[in-house]
């Protein structure tokens, strides 16, 4: 056989892991540099990057566009609550409940997967009010009085932020080499084959349906573990502030005005939000305004998003995905034409 | 006695509403063939070959690949068991490089996953002659590139059957001339091909038998030569008088 070489990683992509893991230590740190605080706004980062990576993988790489993945977010929170109440440690109970976001995703993907385009979005939303309404009839919630994650009391104020945001910091990088491990595994090419173009996939052989549920199920799990993070994070459930449309608004900002289809977009778009969200999120519903006018903003300008437009400028991938291949021997790589 | 077909169509026939697009359309394809598939436009012939790779559903029907009945399988798994195609409009993985295209074909449309699928997509681009541009992204690929594209990740499925949707089409002489050439090697390569084509002069060049359809059913079937003076095929493109 020939002498293929296959590679994967380039100095961009090792530069790339070195800031990431810098960027993680210099998180894991900040209890005993900046306090409860800023222990408080990272989990806010992290719960950002995990929706808009999660959002982009379903939406990005899998085409299912969801506009009720507060279904997990929101349903993870609830359980945390009640697991919480029938005297389960409160973060064992936001382990435990993001278990069950994925259990729950998997019940979800056995119907929901094989509908497609406005069906499956609004069907997603469906779900997530369905869930909204049932979670409002708990007597322990009273609708949407709501209740609190009372038994973090337990612990005090600097352990329980510390705690948190090791926590945050924990899920986040799993779900990121989750999600990196399976688009570089034999399955990652299909999954990258379905983005470009589903019926070309299903023309090769590729097992859509099948393909697009471990996506599913993924992002399912990972917005789970957003939701309980939120809580613990927050301690404060009321059903609206997880079951909210915002949410959807905000996985969609932070996922276009990155780069619809990379990870490194979903990345990046989750700092520029809550950098937004930090320097004007006091001025209220101008706030919002301002976030509508960035979004159109770069859909005018940059329609790929900010990695869209710095990605191809880089000397190779910045997580690397695919494949660069050679032939180790003097006469090769001729083609005519 | 005769050999038994590679790819047989019973009866197919597909109705869009009340609109009957294709009438009990039957064809047995051997081994080693080079089928034409000629008809004017409306004739049913995409149709056709929506139903033998599992695109459409036939009204009523059957299609059968080396004597299994797989009118309900989905495209993906006809492709595993020996159809791949090539589309019209070529649809390369736009954001993937050229090789990567033709690793996924070789990852997932092979009905016997043993082998090595990085060596096979490599030898198959080496074949097709786009070894050269193997890490450039498919979306960047000129027209003959890209339908160089769509053949090579059709062969990394280890097909028995090719169905080639107008893969002439667009092309220059010069261009089509060699297309016409790797064709013509896949086929001494044992795999046999359906070639639904409007350009008459690539069918002539390079098919052993040819059909022509109009009307949404086969109207004649033999040598290429045959074919073409067939008078129902001269009534179908040039209308009565000719």
């Amino acid at each position: 056989m020939t002498d293929l070489t296959i590679t994967r990683s380039s100095t961009t992509s090792r530069i790339t892991l070195g800031l990431l893991v810098a960027a993680g230590l210099a998180l894991a740190a900040l209890p005993w540099i900046n306090g409860v605080g800023g222990s408080g706004r990272a989990v806010a980062l992290l719960v950002y990057v995990l929706l808009a990576v999660m959002w982009n993988a379903l939406a990005g790489f899998a085409g299912l566009v969801s506009i009720g993945q507060t279904l997990f977010f929101g349903v993870a929170a609830y359980a945390t609550i009640r697991l919480s109440d029938a005297g389960i440690d409160p973060f064992l109970a936001t382990i435990l409940a993001t278990l069950i976001g994925a259990l729950l995703g998997y019940v979800t993907s056995l119907f929901m997967v094989s509908l497609s385009g406005g069906e499956f979005a609004i069907g997603m939303w469906v779900l997530s009010a369905l869930a909204h309404l049932c979670v409002n009839l708990d007597p322990l919630i009273q609708g949407e009085t709501g209740t609190s994650l009372i038994a973090l009391n337990a612990y005090d104020v600097e352990t329980r932020a510390a705690l948190t945001l090791w926590l945050a910091l924990a899920f986040t990088a799993v779900f990121m080499a989750a999600l990196i491990l399976l688009l570089r595994s034999s399955t990652g090419a299909a999954i990258t084959a379905i983005r470009d173009d589903e019926i070309a996939a299903r023309s090769v052989g590729v097992d859509v349906l099948r393909t697009k549920r471990i996506v599913f199920v993924l992002a399912a799990t990972g917005t789970a573990a957003a939701g309980a993070l939120w809580l613990t994070s927050n301690t404060s459930f009321q059903p609206k502030a997880f079951f909210g449309v915002h949410w959807t608004a905000y996985m969609l900002f932070m996922v276009l005005v990155g780069g619809l289809g990379r990870i490194e977009g979903a990345l990046i778009g989750a700092v520029l939000f809550f950098v937004i969200e930090t320097l004007f999120g006091a001025y209220g519903a101008w706030y919002l305004v301002g976030l509508g006018a960035v979004a159109v903003l770069f859909a005018l300008v940059l329609p790929n998003g900010l990695w869209g437009w710095i990605g191809p400028r880089l000397p190779g991938e910045a997580i690397p995905t695919g494949y660069f291949v050679h032939k180790k021997e003097g006469r090769t790589q001729h083609v005519d034409g | 006695m005769t050999p038994s077909p590679v790819l047989r169509a019973e009866g197919l026939s597909m109705a869009f509403g009340a609109f009957k697009v294709l009438d009990r359309v039957s064809l047995d394809v051997f081994g080693g063939e080079i089928v034409g598939i000629l008809g004017p436009n409306g004739a049913g012939k995409t149709t056709f070959m929506n139903l033998l790779t599992g695109a459409y559903r036939p009204t009523t029907g059957r299609v059968h690949v080396l004597g299994e009945d797989v009118t309900h399988l989905a495209t993906a798994d006809r492709c595993r068991r020996g159809i791949a195609r090539t589309h019209q409009v070529p649809r390369p993985f736009g954001g993937m490089t050229v090789f990567e295209n033709v690793l996924v074909a070789a990852r997932n449309g092979r009905g016997d996953p043993s082998g090595d699928p990085v060596g096979l997509a490599w030898q198959v681009l080496e074949h097709t002659g786009l070894a050269g541009v193997a890490n450039r992204k498919a979306g960047s690929l000129g027209l003959l590139d890209r339908k160089r594209l769509e053949l090579s990740r059709a062969l990394a499925t280890g097909p028995r059957v090719v169905l080639l949707d107008e893969i002439g089409g667009g092309l220059t002489d010069a261009e089509a001339d060699r297309l016409v050439a790797l064709i013509r090697d896949i086929q001494r390569d044992g795999v046999t091909i359906v070639w639904i084509e409007h350009i008459m002069r690539l069918l002539t060049e390079c098919c052993t038998r040819m059909i022509c359809m109009a009307g949404g059913a086969v109207i004649a079937d033999g040598l290429p030569g045959d074919v073409i003076d067939a008078p129902a095929v001269r009534t179908a493109y040039f209308g009565a008088a000719a």
